[in-house]
């Protein structure tokens, strides 16, 4: 399963939300590759992610895309992660 | 790595700064000092931010700055600006008190060093003693360690 963590430059803020996803995913016992890519990467992308775990401010510009979109408002909020994540995936 | 990336002057508090723009000015100006950036950066972080709004503040009351890797980033690079007042991005995260600033030279080689400050962050300990320690040397030991 595919997973894209999206921000504006595809650098920092989609970095830091892959890791916390990895590990997220792994307390989780989910097996999923998370990449972290920018919202032109995300739209252009012909392989479909079935989840894409994105910033509330960046949501509408990624409309269109046909992956479940999660917003996440705190990445550092493991608990938040861990519950959007399994609740979208199980 | 990290040690590596904060730079000598990479650390900061500020009592007189009370806009956003002026933070994310002055947190980008600590890269500067450090030689991890040149001008256009800070005004490649600007125009993201105008153009994407503040998404780069990504968890309550924190925000990391930072623009995509160009000619303008000469080493990757971290800086923290904490403001004394905090000020309001538009950001459902507002009001917004630790202002990371973050460069990288290319779209792979810092993702180590920031699955280490990922992990730093996700401790709510952490955070308050970056929120709150009055020494920065603490701050700076918390970082680098």
């Amino acid at each position: 399963m595919k997973i894209y963590a999206v921000c504006g430059a595809g650098i920092g803020t989609s970095v830091l939300l892959k890791s916390n996803a990895d590990r997220v995913l792994a307390s989780l016992g989910i097996e999923a590759e998370v990449q972290a890519v920018s919202v032109s990467d995300a739209l252009a992308s012909e392989s479909l992610a079935q989840v894409v775990l994105i910033t509330p401010e960046l949501k509408d510009q990624i409309q269109g895309i046909r992956s479940e979109v999660i917003p996440i408002e705190n990445i550092f909020n493991l608990e938040e992660l861990t519950q959007k994540l399994s609740a979208a995936l199980s | 790595m990290l040690a590596e990336a904060f730079g000598p002057n990479s650390i900061a508090h500020h009592s007189d700064i009370t806009d956003w723009e002026g933070a994310i000015s002055a947190a980008v100006a600590l890269l500067e000092q450090d030689q991890k950036v040149t001008g256009g950066y800070l005004a490649r972080v600007l125009e993201a931010n105008q153009d994407q709004g503040p998404y780069f503040v990504v968890a309550p009351g924190i925000a990391i700055a930072h623009a995509a890797p160009e000619e303008d980033v000469q080493a990757t690079g971290f800086a923290l600006l904490r403001l004394q007042t905090p000020v309001v991005s538009g950001s459902h995260n507002d009001p917004v008190q630790l202002v990371f600033a973050f460069c990288a030279v290319d779209s792979t080689s810092h993702i180590a060093l920031l699955g280490q400050f990922a992990e730093l962050m996700s401790k709510p300990v952490n955070v308050n003693t970056l929120l709150n320690e009055p020494n920065l040397r603490i701050v700076r030991n918390l970082l680098t360690a």
